[in-house]
């Protein structure tokens, strides 16, 4: 693969006693969709925090293009070409699509001032281009009035707003219709053609499988497996997997439900 | 799956191959088609206000028809209500942040106090004006630090610092007030303070901040991170906005507007009184949410601020003009305020 765009070197995180994260490894090369998996609080949002900059790792090292970074924030992690769409959305919903979508890099002229038709032009351009068009909503809509899915849609025009070279879908499938699923699925292989990188969370195994070069599983704070998509099989082998580091030895109960899931596949 | 859904997924993506600026107008025309509606409908607190104050002001007329015929009447509204206005303005942007400051009439006494001291040791007024706003840019910084950076609720912080500034400035006074004589010949007391065409030129200077403050609040980064920051401060977080900083600098911005007001006062009077500036907490206050600000943050507008500054001014004057007993003063105040807030609740869907 191509140049490492972003690195984590052993990363901790700890709430009070609790870690959330217990020393992690991972990068993101240019070009690839990392599909990072795991269970209900294994770290995995916590750990895409740290990536933009929301969450200070308690310990551990952020390399962004090979080179360690210090005073690591949210503002640096855009401007080192990070997007993030976090699983809250992160939207202000008095405001509206325009003023969402520049939210924290408005696009200003002499002394801070708004360039407002500018922002209004790509802002229905972003819409469009994502497929979120409607004829209901216009960029001057407030987020309140979206549905989720809608809102869903701001999110992630306003992460390719920048030609971002990595963006970061925190599970942004959750609350989509299929059409709107497909959508998204359709936007990460576009990004991909386009030479930029994606980090992909998400729940549902077969999504994941489907889209990504190379899973990580995270569990319990601790990167339990990482593999390219040449060295597993199918989605399925990712889902015993699964269930194996939850349920060491085995629950029967689990084992029947897999295989009622995989008769149905 | 995703298989199957390709084709449907090419038709919006493929009209975007090449979306121009006038087809992307076209498709993103205003919900309501007709430009009135809309402007109605983006103005609806500040024109909500308007009403409230268009049929005040038409019951006061219809008591005293003559009263309202008079000059005076408007003059002594137009020479205080600035005052007013440059507080009231600053705060729509503090309580759009999600915050509040009660320390302001301290502030404009502190300031003013600065101006004072210095006109009075015989330098020029602009040297004055000069320092009182460096006094009030100070002021601001350090009762809005105290709240950020001392995490400190700011209802309670700001009193707090309202009380501290007010008993410096008493215990060094004694009480004791500082008359400008020499502040009626100077070229500052001309230029702010005097007359134009009859109209006290106050008035001028205000519509003017008024006017700027608006387009900073709708048209500039500071207002669009100010209504972000007070909408949702998580998500201005992790848009990488420096929330602490927003929140400090509309503090400042109150300090300076603080500090304007409090010299207008004084030149309106060539006196200054260590009270000076207490008397405008609560009316500014309620002007602010008259105006259509709601209590919650996010969301604000300056014109119904401003607005609701001029309702409250007209309440006093009105009341007494239109022939009824100064008692009545405090009753209308508060009628005009809860009507206010309950045309407002109408008026405006909270959305979360
Ligand atoms: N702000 C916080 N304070 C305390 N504990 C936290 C905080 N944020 C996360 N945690 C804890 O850290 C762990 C990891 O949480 P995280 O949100 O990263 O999980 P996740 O993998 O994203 O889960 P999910 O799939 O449900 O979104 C959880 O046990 C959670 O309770
Ligand atoms: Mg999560």
């Amino acid at each position: 693969m191509g140049e490492r765009i972003i690195e984590l070197r052993d990363i901790k995180k700890s709430y009070g006693q609790v870690y959330a994260l217990g020393g992690v490894n991972l990068s993101v090369d240019r070009g690839e969709v990392v599909g990072l998996i795991g269970d209900n609080g294994a770290g995995k949002s916590t750990l895409i925090k740290i990536l933009s900059g929301v969450v200070k790792p308690t310990s551990g090292d952020i390399l962004v293009r090979g080179k360690p970074v210090t005073g690591w924030s949210a503002a640096r992690s855009r401007d080192a070409g990070i997007e993030t769409v976090f699983q809250d959305r992160a939207l202000a919903v008095q405001q509206t699509i325009v003023r969402n979508i520049f939210m924290g890099r408005e696009l200003t002229g002499f002394l801070g001032w708004l360039k407002v038709g500018k922002e209004i032009e790509e802002a229905s351009r972003l819409m469009r281009e994502i497929g979120f068009t409607s004829k209901v909503f216009t960029p001057h809509s407030i987020v309140g009035q979206l549905s989720g899915g809608e809102r869903q849609g701001v999110a992630i025009a306003r992460a390719i707003y920048k030609q971002a070279e990595l963006i970061i879908l925190d599970e942004p499938t959750t609350a989509l219709s299929l059409t709107e699923t497909a959508k998204v699925f359709h936007f990460v292989r576009q990004v991909r053609a386009s030479g930029r990188s994606i980090l992909f969370i998400g729940h549902n195994i077969h999504h994941v499988f489907d889209i990504a070069d190379r899973f990580v599983v995270l569990d319990r704070g601790k990167v339990a497996l990482t593999a390219d998509r040449t060295e597993i099989k199918s989605a399925d082998d990712l889902i015993n997997f699964m269930e194996e580091i939850a349920h060491p030895g085995g629950l029967p109960g689990l084992h029947e439900a897999g295989g009622a899931e995989q008769r149905a596949r | 799956m995703s298989k199957a859904m390709e084709p449907d997924l090419q038709t919006p993506l493929g009209r975007a191959s090449g979306p121009t600026a006038k087809e992307s107008g076209k498709e993103w025309s205003h919900p309501s088609d007709h430009w009135l509606r809309g402007f109605v409908l983006d103005n609806r607190a500040s024109l909500g206000t308007l009403a409230v104050f268009i049929v005040m002001m038409a019951i006061f007329m219809i008591a005293n028809p003559t009263v309202f015929t008079t000059w005076y009447l408007y003059s002594s509204v137009l020479t205080t209500l600035p005052v007013a206005l440059f507080v009231v303005v600053p705060l729509v942007f503090v309580v759009t942040c999600g915050e509040i400051d009660l320390s302001f009439p301290a502030t404009m006494g502190f300031a003013s106090w600065v101006f004072a001291i210095v006109v009075q040791a015989g330098y020029d007024p602009f040297l004055g004006i000069a320092a009182a706003l460096l006094t009030g840019t100070l002021l601001g910084f350090l009762v809005g630090s105290l709240v950020v950076y001392g995490g400190l609720s700011s209802l309670i912080a700001t009193l707090g610092m309202n009380f501290l500034l007010r008993g410096l400035i008493q215990i060094i006074n004694e009480g004791k007030s500082t008359a400008l004589t020499n502040l009626a010949d100077s070229s500052a007391y001309a230029i702010f303070s005097s007359q134009l065409w009859g109209i006290p030129v106050q008035i001028f200077w205000a519509i003017a901040f008024v006017v700027f403050s608006a387009l900073l609040y709708n048209r500039h980064r500071f207002g669009a991170q100010v209504k972000v920051v007070g909408d949702n401060p998580d998500s201005a977080k992790q848009m990488g906005i420096d929330v602490q900083r927003v929140r400090v600098k509309v503090f400042v911005f109150t300090g300076i507007g603080a500090a304007i007001a409090g010299t207008f006062s004084v030149m309106i009077n060539f006196t200054w009184w260590p009270t000076a500036g207490d008397g405008y907490l609560l009316p500014v206050l309620a002007s602010v949410f008259v105006g259509g600000t709601p209590t919650w943050g996010g969301i604000g507008t300056v014109a119904g601020g401003a607005i609701g500054a001029v309702t409250v001014s007209f309440i006093q004057t009105g009341v007494v003009a239109a022939g009824l007993s100064g008692f009545y003063v405090q009753f209308f105040n508060g009628l005009i305020i809860i009507l206010s807030l309950l045309g407002h609740k109408w008026n405006q869907a909270r959305y979360r």
